[in-house]
């Protein structure tokens, strides 16, 4: 390939940052010795381009480094990696964690998002805008979608690139805590919360998924193994992998991501694909407003992830599997990264796991800000070093997934359950639980509440339940409505607690548990500037590849908007909400992915179930 | 010799459009089987020489047993399918995307979007005013953007892009269809120049940085002028006789012939009005070239023109 470059080169420090992930380049283009026949062109192979999928890893290591990608550094990723400079930044324009223009390497992400709307974001933004001028990345601090952090909200991100980057989530965000982040950098800010804060439930017997939450210490091989660690894996090990896949399939073990499709037959079908080799990839892209229960696993338990991926692989004949997780979770990140290492270290990956002749490989790629890369075909595309854009369907992952080879895509929480089906049985586990919905579930419970965070019940508890293992509203306010499924599912009032939280249930209400959000709102959150918020959303998550949704989106905040300006109209109300509903239904009904198709559901149910826009004034 | 390839005949397969039955060749798509059967399907991102985006939506069909409408330009047909090309969710569909582009997007130079607009009953104009120019539309903040306060519709809208002498862009006509970036990247010319950048609402299409076309990878092969179905990509003397209100198509023939530059033989359709070549296409369904040009064919044109100019022989 005959690749023509411009002139802009980069820094030593940019060089440096990309050699380290790479390895040091071979010639004059790869930041060697220039010889004569270095021109503006790079002739660089198939070697290095099949190396396309370091993409995403590459610019992370830039921005990270410098804080932003500068036309060299664009230039020097595309060089090593043999892709056209325009198709390098057409990536990195992509996703919201990178900057192509220069920008302050302290940054604090401030998180808008709903749940944190419904816990005094507003009241810190306003203040930060007192303090260090309006939004933007030039005054510090920038507006931020969900950071899955909701049990602390309202939440911040401190990032500051450098050698080596700091990144701190910020939870309840304080004014203070925030400026001292710009000042100092977050490596002044007082630690994290223990992972342990997200459950609030942690050390309670009875758990399955969230067992070693705050009991184990997460960066420790042996904490895990004295805990049933790997015993899954050996239970699995004595198993022909078409059995595994029997066990998974007796289970009724369904996606907990928020398609809700059996896990058994995803396997099943992949691995009966005569194409290999085959992948799994473990969908961490956790981005869901109101969504952070992956976050409390890989945080808290992070080895399960890994025994659960090397069951998964062993089954469907996988020998590589990806991590793609989210690149908001720097904590989660760091303690993957140490699981992976010492796993491999201990013989749990890498070649002949335990005797057993099984080699598996696990590799981490990071999100970079871009919520559509959860969509399970946009994520073999970011994996692969392109645009996260949802790719047309059929063909289906398990026929032609991540380059193109049948894969397996599976939720964090849906991989998480497997060491437990391996453990009991696939019969056994089939009884917790109900007819249609069987396991234990975690739920991602806040908003105002008084004690949010991720909650695990059998599944079979009613929505009322669940909110009462959280504390119910704070004492003399009152429950106003509840938000099912996250920014993609829909609301249920106030007086539908009975709902069971089953998919079954969830259908037979006429609503979602999507990705396990439950989100409160209590009366003194005004409901359609949550709206608004949510519009927002998917107007800045859109990709953009499909009419749709890219231009259905715009019109759906600016209806809204419209409505929020114009109250006492009542019949420019009532054309606007017509237009909602044609709007809502194109998107619904012709988008190619599950966000436009869901973009409408929110607003949806809360003017049909809340009456909402109809009551406000 | 060999032994002779095992010969498969193509299979016909036979689906359902509309309650009526059409048989097409096996690997069809419905848009195939739609046009085989008489039915008039609005298309704007699909492209006879390229493979299908699926992006724009407005070629949406009914397709029982589907929760979602497919689109009939990349869907493949299947026995016993049975489409539905005309129902109200169709309708709805068709008019939705017809008049999301056009509050959005300038269709004045794009084929038939008025005879579409009237039959699916489209009313662009209900969006609101449509917002004016912008001019920071190539710098790009992924995640986040400025709302105002819903009464001015985006668009699209921005300055023209006149960075060479062959053609230009006028992307306040860009439907963002893709076809351009895939007719110079794998799919034809390997150049790579262009790729959509940022995301959302906000993508445009776009070199390095916004870098003018002289200063990338662009080998002005114009074979992204050619797939362009709105006219965002012009000509620079389509586009100068359409500023000087000059263009004429109605005054314009059209002559094929094969290039002199060199031995491949692409076949050229010379635009000629007022006896002045304006513009050069190639025929898509030509064996050579499908359409595609090099720079010499498609723009070294002008010489012609200096013919009867002082100090030639004529
Ligand atoms: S529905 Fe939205 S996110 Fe999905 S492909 Fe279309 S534009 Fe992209
Ligand atoms: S410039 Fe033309 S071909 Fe390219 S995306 Fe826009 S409308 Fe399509
Ligand atoms: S023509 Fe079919 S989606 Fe655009």
């Amino acid at each position: 390939m005959d690749l023509k470059f411009s002139n802009a080169e980069a820094s030593a420090e940019e060089r440096d940052a990309v050699d380290r992930l790479l390895g040091a380049g071979d010639g004059g283009w790869h930041g060697g010795e220039r010889d004569e026949q270095d021109h503006r062109r790079a002739h660089t192979g198939h070697a290095a381009r099949s190396r396309r999928h370091f993409v995403m890893e590459a610019l992370h290591a830039v921005n990270d480094r410098v804080g932003w990608i500068s036309p060299g550094a664009l230039n020097y990723v595309g060089k090593r990696l043999s892709v056209a400079p325009a198709d390098v930044y057409s990536v990195a324009t992509f996703y919201a964690l990178f900057s192509t223009h220069p920008r302050p390497k302290r940054i604090v992400h401030v998180c808008t998002d709903i749940a944190c709307m419904a816990r005094g974001s507003k009241a810190v933004c306003a203040d930060l805008e007192k303090r260090l001028g309006p939004a933007s990345a030039d005054n510090g601090w920038k507006h931020s979608p969900c950071l899955g952090v909701c049990e602390r909200a309202p939440a911040a991100m401190a990032v500051e690139a450098g050698d080596p980057p700091h990144e701190h989530l910020i939870g309840p965000a304080t004014v203070d805590a925030i400026a001292l982040a710009l000042e100092d950098g977050p490596a002044a800010l007082a630690a994290e919360a223990p992972p342990a804060m997200a459950v609030p439930q942690a050390g309670q017997d009875g758990l399955m998924l969230l067992k070693r939450v705050g009991r184990v210490d997460p960066d420790s091989i042996d904490d895990y193994l004295a805990t049933d660690g790997y015993a899954g894996l050996r239970r699995a090990f004595e198993m022909q992998p078409g059995q595994v896949i029997s066990e998974v399939k007796d289970s009724r073990l369904m996606g907990r991501g928020g398609a809700a499709f059996p896990a058994g037959i995803k396997w099943e079908s992949t691995a009966k694909q005569p194409a290999t080799p085959r992948y799994l990839v473990c969908n961490a892209d956790e981005s869901e407003p109101g969504t952070f229960k992956d976050r409390a696993i890989l945080e808290g338990d992070p080895f399960a992830l890994i025994e659960s991926m090397t069951i998964a692989g062993y089954a469907i004949g996988a020998e590589r599997g990806f991590i793609y997780l989210r690149g908001e979770y720097p904590r989660a990140h760091r303690m993957l990264h140490n699981a992976i290492d010492t796993a491999r270290e201990r013989g749990f990956l890498g070649n002949d796991i335990q005797g057993s002749g099984f080699s598996f490989e696990l590799e981490i790629r990071r999100g970079a800000g871009a919520y559509i890369c959860g969509e399970e075909t946009a994520i073999f595309n970011s994996i692969e070093g392109y645009r996260g854009e949802p790719r047309s369907k059929p063909p289906f992952p398990f026929e032609a997934g991540l380059f193109g080879k049948p894969t397996v895509v599976n939720n964090v929480e849906t991989l998480c359950n497997v060491p437990l089906i391996m453990r009991m049985g696939g019969a056994q586990y089939a009884r917790i639980g109900t007819e249609g919905s069987t396991g234990p579930k975690l739920f991602c419970v806040s908003g105002n509440l008084v004690r949010p965070g991720v909650y695990e019940v059998p599944f079979g508890a009613t929505l009322g339940d669940v909110l009462t293992l959280a504390g119910g509203v704070p004492q003399g306010r009152k429950l106003q409505a509840v938000l099912l499924g996250g920014a993609a599912g829909g609301f249920v009032r106030a007086d539908e607690l009975n709902i069971p939280l089953t998919f079954e249930g969830a259908r037979a209400n006429n609503t979602t548990l999507g990705s396990g959000v439950v989100l409160a709102f209590d009366d003194t959150v005004e409901l359609p500037a949550i709206l608004l918020r949510i519009a927002r959303f998917f107007r800045d998550e859109s990709c953009g590849q499909c009419v749709p949704c890219r231009v259905g989106t715009v019109r759906q905040e600016e209806a809204l908007l419209r409505i929020a300006h114009n109250r006492r109209d009542t019949a420019a109300k009532g054309r606007d909400i017509g237009l909602l509903r044609d709007v809502g239904l194109v998107m619904k009904d012709s988008s190619i992915c599950g966000l436009g198709q869901a973009a409408w559901n929110a607003v949806e149910s809360a003017i049909d179930r809340l009456g909402v826009l109809e009551k406000s004034p | 010799m060999n032994a002779p390839y095992p010969v498969t005949p193509v299979q016909q397969v036979t689906i359902k459009i509309d309650g009526e039955d059409v048989s097409v060749p096996e690997g069809s798509t419905i848009l195939t089987a739609c046009n085989a059967a008489g039915k008039d399907t609005p298309t704007l991102c699909y492209g006879d020489t390229l493979t299908p985006k699926n992006a724009c939506r407005v070629c949406m069909v009914e397709l029982k047993g589907s929760r979602v409408l497919v689109p009939s330009c990349s869907r493949k047909v299947s026995p016993g399918m049975e489409v539905m090309t005309d129902t109200e969710r169709v309708r709805h569909s068709r008019r939705l995307v017809l008049e999301l582009l056009g509050s959005s997007v300038d269709l004045s130079t794009t084929p038939r979007i008025p005879e579409w607009m009237q039959r699916y009953d489209a009313d662009p104009d209900r969006y609101g005013e449509r917002s004016g120019e912008s001019l920071t539309r190539d710098i790009h903040e992924p995640g986040e953007h400025h709302a105002g306060n819903g009464y001015v519709a985006a668009t699209m809208s921005q300055p023209d892009k006149i960075d060479n002498d062959l053609y230009v862009r006028d992307y306040s006509k860009c439907i963002l269809c893709y076809k351009c970036v895939d007719a110079c990247g794998t799919q034809w010319q390997n150049s790579f120049a262009i790729q959509i950048a940022g995301r959302g609402f906000d993508s445009q299409i776009s070199t390095e940085y916004a870098a003018e076309l002289p200063d990338s990878a662009c080998v002005f092969c114009g074979n992204c002028v050619e797939v362009c179905p709105t006219g965002a990509l012009s000509f620079k003397s389509e586009y100068d006789m359409r500023a000087a209100g000059t263009w004429d198509e109605s005054q314009q023939t059209e002559t094929t012939t094969v290039c002199t530059y060199c031995g491949v033989g692409c076949n050229l359709n010379l635009h000629v009005q007022d006896n002045k070549i304006v513009k050069v296409t190639s025929p898509h369904d030509h064996s050579i070239g499908h359409g595609n040009l090099c720079i010499k064919g498609r723009f070294g044109f002008v010489h012609v023109h200096s013919r009867s100019k002082e100090g030639s022989d004529s």
